[in-house]
Protein backbone atom coordinates (compact mmCIF):
# COMPACT_ATOMS: atom_id res chain seq x y z
CA UNK A 1 0.00 0.00 0.00
CA UNK A 2 1.59 3.26 -1.15
CA UNK A 3 0.46 6.47 0.53
CA UNK A 4 1.94 8.74 -2.12
CA UNK A 5 3.68 12.09 -1.66
CA UNK A 6 1.49 13.12 1.28
CA UNK A 7 2.11 10.03 3.41
CA UNK A 8 3.34 12.18 6.33
CA UNK A 9 0.00 14.00 6.53
CA UNK A 10 -1.97 10.72 6.44
CA UNK A 11 0.20 8.91 8.99
CA UNK A 12 0.28 11.93 11.34
CA UNK A 13 -3.54 12.17 11.22
CA UNK A 14 -4.04 8.51 12.14
CA UNK A 15 -1.35 8.58 14.85
CA UNK A 16 -2.82 11.72 16.38
CA UNK A 17 -6.33 10.23 16.51
CA UNK A 18 -4.93 7.03 18.05
CA UNK A 19 -2.95 9.03 20.65
CA UNK A 20 -5.93 11.16 21.71
CA UNK A 21 -8.25 8.11 21.92
CA UNK A 22 -5.67 6.24 24.05
CA UNK A 23 -5.30 9.33 26.29
CA UNK A 24 -9.10 9.55 26.72
CA UNK A 25 -9.32 5.85 27.63
CA UNK A 26 -6.39 6.16 30.07
CA UNK A 27 -7.80 9.32 31.68
CA UNK A 28 -11.24 7.73 32.20
CA UNK A 29 -9.70 4.51 33.53
CA UNK A 30 -7.38 6.34 35.96
CA UNK A 31 -10.25 8.57 37.14
CA UNK A 32 -12.42 5.48 37.81
CA UNK A 33 -9.74 3.84 39.97
CA UNK A 34 -9.13 7.14 41.79
CA UNK A 35 -12.82 7.65 42.67
CA UNK A 36 -13.17 4.04 43.85
CA UNK A 37 -10.04 4.40 46.01
CA UNK A 38 -11.28 7.65 47.62
CA UNK A 39 -14.70 6.08 48.29
CA UNK A 40 -13.08 3.03 49.90
CA UNK A 41 -10.91 5.29 52.09
CA UNK A 42 -13.93 7.36 53.15
CA UNK A 43 -15.91 4.22 54.03
CA UNK A 44 -12.94 2.81 55.90
CA UNK A 45 -12.88 6.10 57.86
CA UNK A 46 -16.49 5.53 58.96
CA UNK A 47 -18.39 7.67 56.41
CA UNK A 48 -21.75 6.06 55.55
CA UNK A 49 -24.26 6.99 52.82
CA UNK A 50 -27.72 8.11 53.97
CA UNK A 51 -29.15 4.96 52.32
CA UNK A 52 -26.76 2.85 54.38
CA UNK A 53 -25.51 1.09 51.23
CA UNK A 54 -21.85 0.90 50.29
CA UNK A 55 -20.72 3.80 48.10
CA UNK A 56 -18.73 1.42 45.91
CA UNK A 57 -21.77 -0.85 45.41
CA UNK A 58 -22.37 -1.17 41.66
CA UNK A 59 -25.04 -3.90 41.78
CA UNK B 1 -35.80 -2.73 33.60
CA UNK B 2 -37.81 0.24 32.32
CA UNK B 3 -36.37 3.56 31.15
CA UNK B 4 -37.52 5.32 34.31
CA UNK B 5 -35.42 2.88 36.39
CA UNK B 6 -32.32 4.42 34.81
CA UNK B 7 -33.11 7.66 36.68
CA UNK B 8 -31.75 5.82 39.70
CA UNK B 9 -27.94 6.26 39.64
CA UNK B 10 -27.35 2.91 41.39
CA UNK B 11 -29.42 1.04 38.75
CA UNK B 12 -27.62 3.03 36.05
CA UNK B 13 -24.25 1.97 37.51
CA UNK B 14 -25.36 -1.65 37.57
CA UNK B 15 -26.47 -1.55 33.93
CA UNK B 16 -23.31 0.32 32.85
CA UNK B 17 -21.01 -2.16 34.59
CA UNK B 18 -22.70 -5.02 32.69
CA UNK B 19 -22.83 -3.17 29.33
CA UNK B 20 -19.32 -1.71 29.15
CA UNK B 21 -17.35 -4.91 28.31
CA UNK B 22 -19.75 -5.70 25.44
CA UNK B 23 -19.67 -2.15 24.11
CA UNK B 24 -15.86 -2.01 24.32
CA UNK B 25 -15.57 -5.32 22.45
CA UNK B 26 -17.99 -4.19 19.72
CA UNK B 27 -16.04 -0.90 19.39
CA UNK B 28 -12.68 -2.68 18.98
CA UNK B 29 -14.10 -5.13 16.40
CA UNK B 30 -15.78 -2.39 14.34
CA UNK B 31 -12.71 -0.13 14.54
CA UNK B 32 -10.53 -3.00 13.30
CA UNK B 33 -12.90 -3.66 10.37
CA UNK B 34 -13.15 0.06 9.59
CA UNK B 35 -9.39 0.57 9.70
CA UNK B 36 -8.83 -2.46 7.44
CA UNK B 37 -11.42 -1.19 4.95
CA UNK B 38 -9.90 2.31 5.09
CA UNK B 39 -6.44 0.91 4.38
CA UNK B 40 -7.77 -1.15 1.46
CA UNK B 41 -9.89 1.66 -0.04
CA UNK B 42 -8.69 2.78 -3.48
CA UNK B 43 -7.01 6.16 -4.04
CA UNK B 44 -9.26 8.98 -5.16
CA UNK B 45 -8.70 10.12 -8.74
CA UNK B 46 -8.08 13.70 -7.58
CA UNK B 47 -6.85 13.40 -3.99
CA UNK B 48 -4.85 10.19 -4.27
CA UNK B 49 -4.20 8.41 -0.96
CA UNK B 50 -4.94 11.62 0.98
CA UNK B 51 -8.63 10.60 0.83
CA UNK B 52 -7.80 8.15 3.68
CA UNK B 53 -7.81 11.12 6.10
CA UNK B 54 -11.56 11.40 5.38
CA UNK B 55 -12.20 8.08 7.20
CA UNK B 56 -11.09 9.60 10.51
CA UNK B 57 -11.81 13.30 9.89
CA UNK B 58 -15.50 12.92 9.03
CA UNK B 59 -16.49 10.63 11.98
CA UNK B 60 -14.75 13.04 14.39
CA UNK B 61 -16.50 16.02 12.81
CA UNK B 62 -19.91 14.29 13.00
CA UNK B 63 -19.32 13.35 16.63
CA UNK B 64 -18.17 16.87 17.50
CA UNK B 65 -21.69 18.03 16.60
CA UNK B 66 -23.54 14.91 17.80
CA UNK B 67 -22.02 15.14 21.29
CA UNK B 68 -23.16 18.76 21.62
CA UNK B 69 -26.61 17.53 20.50
CA UNK B 70 -26.55 14.88 23.26
CA UNK B 71 -25.51 17.57 25.75
CA UNK B 72 -28.38 19.79 24.56
CA UNK B 73 -30.93 17.02 25.23
CA UNK B 74 -29.29 16.50 28.64
CA UNK B 75 -29.51 20.27 29.25
CA UNK B 76 -33.28 20.06 28.67
CA UNK B 77 -33.32 17.15 31.12
CA UNK B 78 -31.60 19.36 33.70
CA UNK B 79 -33.73 22.48 33.21
CA UNK B 80 -37.16 20.98 32.44
CA UNK B 81 -37.34 17.54 34.07
CA UNK B 82 -34.53 17.91 36.65
CA UNK B 83 -33.49 14.37 35.80
CA UNK B 84 -30.78 13.26 38.28
CA UNK B 85 -28.56 11.87 35.53
CA UNK B 86 -29.00 14.71 33.02
CA UNK B 87 -26.20 16.92 34.35
CA UNK B 88 -24.03 13.85 34.91
CA UNK B 89 -24.52 12.94 31.21
CA UNK B 90 -23.72 16.45 29.98
CA UNK B 91 -20.67 16.94 32.20
CA UNK B 92 -19.26 13.52 31.26
CA UNK B 93 -19.78 14.15 27.53
CA UNK B 94 -18.06 17.56 27.35
CA UNK B 95 -14.37 16.50 27.47
CA UNK B 96 -15.05 13.67 25.01
CA UNK B 97 -16.83 16.07 22.64
CA UNK B 98 -13.95 18.54 22.99
CA UNK B 99 -11.49 15.77 22.05
CA UNK B 100 -13.51 14.82 18.94
CA UNK B 101 -13.76 18.49 17.92
CA UNK B 102 -10.02 18.98 18.38
CA UNK B 103 -9.36 15.90 16.24
CA UNK B 104 -11.79 17.11 13.55
CA UNK B 105 -9.95 20.46 13.43
CA UNK B 106 -6.45 19.00 13.34
CA UNK B 107 -7.16 16.16 10.89
CA UNK B 108 -9.05 18.66 8.70
CA UNK B 109 -6.04 20.93 8.81
CA UNK B 110 -3.71 18.05 7.90
CA UNK B 111 -6.05 17.15 5.03
CA UNK B 112 -6.37 20.78 3.94
CA UNK B 113 -2.65 21.46 3.58
CA UNK B 114 -2.04 19.04 0.67
CA UNK B 115 -5.50 19.58 -0.90
CA UNK B 116 -6.08 23.35 -0.47
CA UNK B 117 -2.49 24.48 0.01
CA UNK B 118 -3.19 25.81 3.50
CA UNK B 119 -3.58 24.43 7.02
CA UNK B 120 -6.19 27.00 7.98
CA UNK B 121 -8.62 29.40 6.38
CA UNK B 122 -11.00 31.68 8.29
CA UNK B 123 -14.00 30.43 6.35
CA UNK B 124 -17.47 29.74 7.76
CA UNK B 125 -17.17 25.96 8.32
CA UNK B 126 -13.71 26.01 9.91
CA UNK B 127 -14.44 29.05 12.04
CA UNK B 128 -17.80 27.71 13.31
CA UNK B 129 -16.16 24.39 14.30
CA UNK B 130 -13.39 26.32 16.09
CA UNK B 131 -16.13 28.22 17.97
CA UNK B 132 -17.69 24.85 18.90
CA UNK B 133 -14.31 23.73 20.31
CA UNK B 134 -13.98 26.94 22.33
CA UNK B 135 -17.53 26.47 23.66
CA UNK B 136 -16.64 22.96 24.84
CA UNK B 137 -13.63 24.39 26.70
CA UNK B 138 -15.80 27.17 28.15
CA UNK B 139 -18.34 24.64 29.45
CA UNK B 140 -15.63 22.48 31.04
CA UNK B 141 -14.20 25.60 32.70
CA UNK B 142 -17.67 26.59 33.95
CA UNK B 143 -18.26 23.21 35.63
CA UNK B 144 -14.86 23.50 37.30
CA UNK B 145 -15.33 27.12 38.37
CA UNK B 146 -18.73 26.82 40.12
CA UNK B 147 -18.45 24.81 43.32
CA UNK B 148 -22.16 24.14 43.92
CA UNK B 149 -23.07 21.31 41.47
CA UNK B 150 -26.75 22.31 41.09
CA UNK B 151 -25.86 25.94 40.25
CA UNK B 152 -23.15 24.76 37.85
CA UNK B 153 -25.64 22.35 36.24
CA UNK B 154 -28.21 25.09 35.52
CA UNK B 155 -25.63 27.56 34.20
CA UNK B 156 -24.02 24.88 32.01
CA UNK B 157 -27.43 23.76 30.71
CA UNK B 158 -28.33 27.31 29.64
CA UNK B 159 -24.94 27.80 27.98
CA UNK B 160 -25.29 24.43 26.21
CA UNK B 161 -28.71 25.32 24.79
CA UNK B 162 -27.46 28.74 23.64
CA UNK B 163 -24.46 27.03 22.05
CA UNK B 164 -26.76 24.61 20.18
CA UNK B 165 -27.52 27.52 17.81
CA UNK B 166 -24.06 26.86 16.39
CA UNK B 167 -24.99 23.33 15.22
CA UNK B 168 -27.18 24.33 12.22
CA UNK B 169 -24.65 27.08 11.44
CA UNK B 170 -21.88 24.44 11.19
CA UNK B 171 -24.07 22.06 9.17
CA UNK B 172 -25.32 24.63 6.63
CA UNK B 173 -22.27 26.93 6.59
CA UNK B 174 -21.08 25.30 3.38
CA UNK B 175 -24.44 26.08 1.72
CA UNK B 176 -25.03 29.56 3.15
CA UNK B 177 -21.57 30.98 2.53
CA UNK B 178 -18.91 30.61 -0.11
CA UNK B 179 -16.35 28.43 1.70
CA UNK B 180 -13.20 26.52 0.91
CA UNK B 181 -14.71 23.45 2.61
CA UNK B 182 -16.54 21.05 0.31
CA UNK B 183 -20.36 20.76 0.61
CA UNK B 184 -22.04 17.74 2.27
CA UNK B 185 -21.45 14.52 0.36
CA UNK B 186 -23.11 11.93 2.64
CA UNK B 187 -26.03 13.51 4.51
CA UNK B 188 -27.59 15.45 1.64
CA UNK B 189 -30.81 15.61 -0.35
CA UNK B 190 -30.70 13.00 -3.11
CA UNK B 191 -28.47 10.60 -1.15
CA UNK B 192 -24.71 10.30 -0.76
CA UNK B 193 -22.55 11.40 -3.69
CA UNK B 194 -19.60 9.28 -2.51
CA UNK B 195 -18.68 6.10 -4.37
CA UNK B 196 -19.43 2.88 -2.42
CA UNK B 197 -15.69 2.15 -2.21
CA UNK B 198 -15.35 5.21 0.06
CA UNK B 199 -18.85 5.33 1.53
CA UNK B 200 -18.82 1.87 3.17
CA UNK B 201 -15.50 2.30 5.08
CA UNK B 202 -16.62 5.79 6.08
CA UNK B 203 -19.94 4.51 7.48
CA UNK B 204 -18.23 1.63 9.31
CA UNK B 205 -15.76 4.10 10.86
CA UNK B 206 -18.63 6.44 11.76
CA UNK B 207 -20.49 3.63 13.59
CA UNK B 208 -17.22 2.52 15.26
CA UNK B 209 -16.50 6.05 16.51
CA UNK B 210 -20.12 6.41 17.67
CA UNK B 211 -19.75 3.18 19.67
CA UNK B 212 -16.44 4.52 21.02
CA UNK B 213 -18.25 7.64 22.18
CA UNK B 214 -21.04 5.60 23.80
CA UNK B 215 -18.49 3.41 25.63
CA UNK B 216 -16.39 6.35 26.84
CA UNK B 217 -19.49 8.36 27.76
CA UNK B 218 -21.00 5.60 29.91
CA UNK B 219 -17.61 5.05 31.62
CA UNK B 220 -17.21 8.81 32.23
CA UNK B 221 -20.79 9.01 33.58
CA UNK B 222 -19.96 6.18 35.99
CA UNK B 223 -16.92 8.19 37.17
CA UNK B 224 -19.04 11.31 37.61
CA UNK B 225 -21.62 9.44 39.72
CA UNK B 226 -18.80 8.09 41.91
CA UNK B 227 -17.31 11.63 42.14
CA UNK B 228 -20.67 12.91 43.42
CA UNK B 229 -20.80 10.10 45.97
CA UNK B 230 -17.33 11.15 47.14
CA UNK B 231 -18.55 14.74 47.55
CA UNK B 232 -21.69 13.60 49.40
CA UNK B 233 -19.68 11.41 51.78
CA UNK B 234 -17.16 14.20 52.39
CA UNK B 235 -20.03 16.57 53.24
CA UNK B 236 -21.56 13.99 55.64
CA UNK B 237 -18.15 13.52 57.25
CA UNK B 238 -17.61 17.30 57.57
CA UNK B 239 -21.09 17.77 59.13
CA UNK B 240 -20.43 14.92 61.58
CA UNK B 241 -17.10 16.53 62.48
CA UNK B 242 -18.80 19.89 63.14
CA UNK B 243 -21.44 18.29 65.40
CA UNK B 244 -18.86 16.45 67.48
CA UNK B 245 -16.63 19.57 67.81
Amino acid sequence: MSLGPYADFIVTSYLLVAAIVVLLIAWIGIDYRRQKRILSELEAGGAVRRSGRSATDMR
Amino acid sequence: MTLIDLANPTRFLSLTTRLLPWLATATVVLLAIGLYQSAMAPDDYQQGATVKIMFIHVPNAWLAMFVWGVMSVAALGTLVWRHPLADVAAKAAAPIGAAFTFLALVTGSLWGRPMWGTYWEWDARLTSVLILFLMYLGLIALWRAVEDPSRAARAAAILTLVGAINLPIIKFSVDWWNTLHQPASVMRMGGPSLDRAFLIPLLVMAVAFSLLFLTLHLAAMRNEILRRRVRALQLIQAQAGQRSA
